[in-house]
């Protein structure tokens, strides 16, 4: 049930890994003093079909994932003890999510695996349904949870460590929180567009980046399914010829036998191709992985830009209103105001009036200022903790961007060396012939 | 070789012969050395026989002709292309042992109409088409004239290792006259007199009494192999096709790898390397598809058009058999001219065994020639296919070692925490 290479890596310290390429799960950016991991091993072990009925009551199937914990000190004491389990199903996964990236706006969360299969070639399968397309999904969930639990911050969240161990009422301690109401504000502020005077440079290159980052993931990917269905073809119409040399070989006296088992070669090569094209449907999953992650980073970008935003906008204010203070005591007018025309208009209002705006200005401009310090100290840890998570992803991606590239080689090396051996069994059947 | 010596006046009488075009059926063999002088089919059959009984190992091979330059050529009315056919030959039969022609391709077309009539079921190789039908935009573009040339350049090379069209008349005229268009000027050939048009051979072979047994399952193999290598060019094109759009993709594939190296920093290196293993293999990719199209390609459509020469040969046999039979039935029911009519029907009857005899020993020439072209073709591509694979091994591997290099130079410069 565990994967290969998992009980290695469980409670390192984040020591250089083997650079050994392959599919199986790794655990990607494990950091030093990242409590939950180090406390507890998580696995998405199966997945299952459920039905019953959704929001509007309505029947519906769904697929549930198991979930399996088992603390530490079980593993490494040798335990055979059976492992907690629960399920959960992609929706409470989304939710997890939604809840983490609203909770730590500094974080480049984790995405979860995509929600419905794209970038499709066109013999793979859309069907969210499908074994393979569950399979990878499966591996995707785990994948999440794995980085997450490893994350310094996250790590340590109650919310998440609650998602791990107690199956029921988790939604409802969510919403508890009352997460989904900075949630809507967030989606909001994200989709606005608002001028920011001073922005942190290195933000802005990042959010540049990001955008670079989602450009560039989605055309490969884009452009990848494109070249699996060609080579799909290709190999495809091979089976043709095993078709037509057995026809062929059934006339032919000396050239029969060499012709008829040329023929089966031609077959096995063109039924190579559908293993090795899903294969590589999980390196094309390394890159929707971080074409996703280029979202959550330009995320954080943005909180930094509506931080900004929200400073300067408290700091304006308050500079208004101290003007205001300061017309309303010498009565000069520097700047236009409704009240100021109107006393020209009609005539100076009275003292006790002017005195009662006055205290209520000083309250205002009391309140302002502390504010301008909250928001001024929210933007400033924003900008320091975004910033080291962000070197934090930027050194995760450089490491799994360049082991999602050599496990590419490794795949292509793997279909060279197939293709070699066929050829040259062929190559005997036709000297034979 | 057989031992018989050609009496002086039986040369003479040859010579005669010679003029009468009647007997242009069988050819005239090389007297200087001694060989048999065929006026029967059946000698001539002797002849090819015990050639065969010699194993035919290089060294034997007498004649050597290749067909290259291509040279376009403009006149008042047309515009042509001249070919160099280039001879070198021991052959005593030659005045010479090298001749350099140029022949043009209706001068082909005439050569081995002349080879076919002499020798209706010998199989004689086929010519390349007159002009491709689809995509054909302009009749003497490059890739056609060079499909072309390597064509006639086999076409010639097979007549001349085939034991008794090599030894026709016409082919040495052919390969070593200055001017071709006097001798072309001949006459109609045998067949065009005895009448033989497409209808006529129709008619005359819907008369056939019954093919004998080897003859009718030469047909049938025929039939069924001319759909097989029908099948399997039709397949082979296909692959072609797809490996070119496959090819197209990739080359918008792999530069993507570099353009996203533009925005990358310690990923750069890596991402321009696969760009570049892309790109190599999409040449290794795109040589494939070309060494299909140059070896294959042309000879599966040699072997269409050969099936297409076999089931014409079968046409000619039958109608023979067929006109023989005609003969033989028209003697059986008139009761005057018999003496006449047997004369003719005995004629008739040994020209049919002739040609049975020759179409049976060049059958099986022609088999083994099949199987060793095609083999060859095969055996070649699929070798083409390990070399492509290996070579594109090679390149992945190579971006592999790159990138342990640099691992462990990273690895170097950390500190062990």
């Amino acid at each position: 049930m565990a994967e290969d290479g998992r009980d290695e890596l469980l409670g390192t310290d984040g020591d250089s890994e083997p650079l050994v390429a392959g599919r199986s799960l790794r655990h990607k950016g494990v950091e030093q003093g990242c409590s939950l991991l180090r406390r507890m091993e998580i696995c998405v072990a199966e997945a299952e079909k459920r039905s019953g009925r959704n929001t509007v009551n309505m029947q519906e199937i769904f697929t549930v994932y198991l979930i399996e914990t088992r603390s530490m000190e079980a593993v490494s004491e040798g335990h055979n003890s059976a492992p907690d389990s629960l399920w959960r199903r992609y929706s409470e996964f989304e939710l997890l999510r939604s809840y983490l990236i609203v909770t730590y706006p500094h974080v480049v969360v984790a995405p979860l695996p995509e929600k419905r299969a794209e970038f499709v070639w066109h013999k793979l399968s859309a069907d969210n349904m499908d074994p393979d397309f569950v399979e990878r999904r499966r591996v995707g969930l785990e994948n999440f949870l794995v980085r997450v639990a490893s994350h310094s911050v996250l790590s340590n969240d109650k919310i998440l460590y609650h998602f791990l161990t107690e199956e029921h009422g988790w939604r409802e301690v969510v919403y508890e929180t009352g997460f989904q109401a900075k949630a809507e504000s967030r989606l909001r502020a994200l989709s606005a567009t608002f001028r920011v005077r001073n922005t942190d440079k290195r933000f802005m290159d990042m959010k540049h980046y990001s955008d670079e980052l989602q450009s560039h993931t989605s055309q490969l990917l884009r452009a990848r399914a494109r070249v699996a269905d060609r080579l799909y073809g290709v190999f495809k119409v091979h089976g043709n010829y095993g078709r037509v040399f057995s026809e062929w070989s059934a006339i032919e006296k000396e050239m029969g036998d060499g012709l008829q088992s040329a023929g089966h070669h031609m077959d096995a090569y063109a039924a190579s191709i559908d293993d090795i094209l899903e294969e590589e449907e999980h390196y094309a999953d390394q890159l929707k992985e971080y074409l996703s992650y280029a979202e959550a980073l330009r995320a954080v970008c943005r909180k930094h830009e509506l931080t900004q935003f929200e400073l300067e906008m408290a700091s304006q204010d308050l500079i208004s209103k101290k003007q205001q203070r300061e017309e309303l005591a010498t009565g000069i007018v520097r700047t236009f105001s409704f009240k100021g025309m109107t006393n020209k208009l009609f005539g100076q209002e009275a003292p006790e009036q002017r005195e009662a705006r006055l205290k209520l200005l000083e309250e205002l401009i009391a309140e302002g200022e502390d504010t301008v310090k909250e928001k001024t100290v929210e933007c400033q840890e924003h900008v320091e903790r975004a910033w080291v998570d962000m070197q934090r992803f930027e050194e995760q991606k450089d490491k799994d961007l360049r082991e999602a590239l050599i496990n590419y080689a490794v795949m292509q090396i793997s279909m060279c060396k197939k293709g070699i051996q066929v050829w040259s069994n062929a190559k005997e059947c036709f000297i034979k012939m | 070789m057989s031992g018989q010596t050609v009496p002086v006046d039986y040369s003479g009488h040859m010579l005669d012969l010679d003029e009468d075009e009647d007997l242009e059926v069988f050819s005239k063999a090389p007297v200087a050395d001694g060989n048999p002088m065929p006026n029967s089919p059946s000698s001539m059959v002797n002849q090819f026989r015990l050639e065969e009984d010699e194993p035919q190992d290089v060294n034997a091979k007498d004649l050597f002709i290749t067909v290259d330059n291509p040279e376009s050529h403009i006149t008042a009315i047309e515009t042509f292309i001249m070919y160099r056919v280039l001879t070198k030959t021991t052959r005593s039969e030659f005045d010479s042992s090298e001749y350099e022609v140029h022949r043009r391709y209706q001068d082909f077309l005439w050569l081995r109409s002349r080879l076919e009539e002499t020798h209706p079921t010998l199989i004689v190789h086929p010519l390349p088409e007159k002009f491709v039908m689809k995509g054909m935009v302009e009749r003497f573009n490059d890739d056609f004239i060079h499909t072309r040339r390597k064509a006639l350049h086999r076409f010639l090379n097979k007549i001349s290792e085939h034991p008794i069209l090599s030894y026709n008349q016409h082919f040495k005229v052919f390969l070593t006259a200055e001017e071709l268009t006097s001798h072309r000027k001949q006459g109609p050939g045998f067949l065009s007199r005895m009448g033989e048009t497409v209808r006529a051979v129709a008619n005359t072979v819907r008369g056939l009494k019954s093919r004998p047994e080897e003859f009718a399952a030469m047909q049938e193999y025929v039939d069924d192999f001319s759909n097989k290598i029908c099948t399997v060019d039709k397949v082979t094109q296909r692959i072609i096709k797809e490996e070119r759009e496959y090819l197209d993709e990739l080359k918008q594939y792999g530069p993507m790898y570099g353009q996203w190296a533009e925005s990358e920093g310690n990923l750069a290196e890596p991402l321009k390397a696969v760009a570049s293993c892309v790109e190599r293999c999409g040449k290794e990719t795109e040589e494939h598809a070309h060494h299909l199209s140059e070896v294959l390609v042309p000879t599966l459509h040699e072997y269409i058009l050969c099936a297409e020469t076999l089931k014409a040969v079968m046409r000619r046999r039958d109608h023979i058999q067929a006109e023989f039979e005609a003969k033989n039935e028209a003697l059986a029911s008139r009761k005057s001219e018999q003496e006449a009519l047997q004369e003719e029907v005995d004629g008739l009857s040994d020209r049919m065994e002739g040609s049975n005899e020759a179409l049976k020993g060049d059958w099986f020439r022609w088999k083994a020639g099949m199987r060793t072209d095609l083999k060859s073709a095969f055996v070649s591509s699929a070798e083409k296919n390990v070399d492509y694979y290996e070579k594109c091994l090679a390149v992945w591997e190579s971006f592999l070692l790159s990138q342990r290099a640099e691992s462990s130079d990273q690895q170097d410069g950390e500190d062990v925490s």
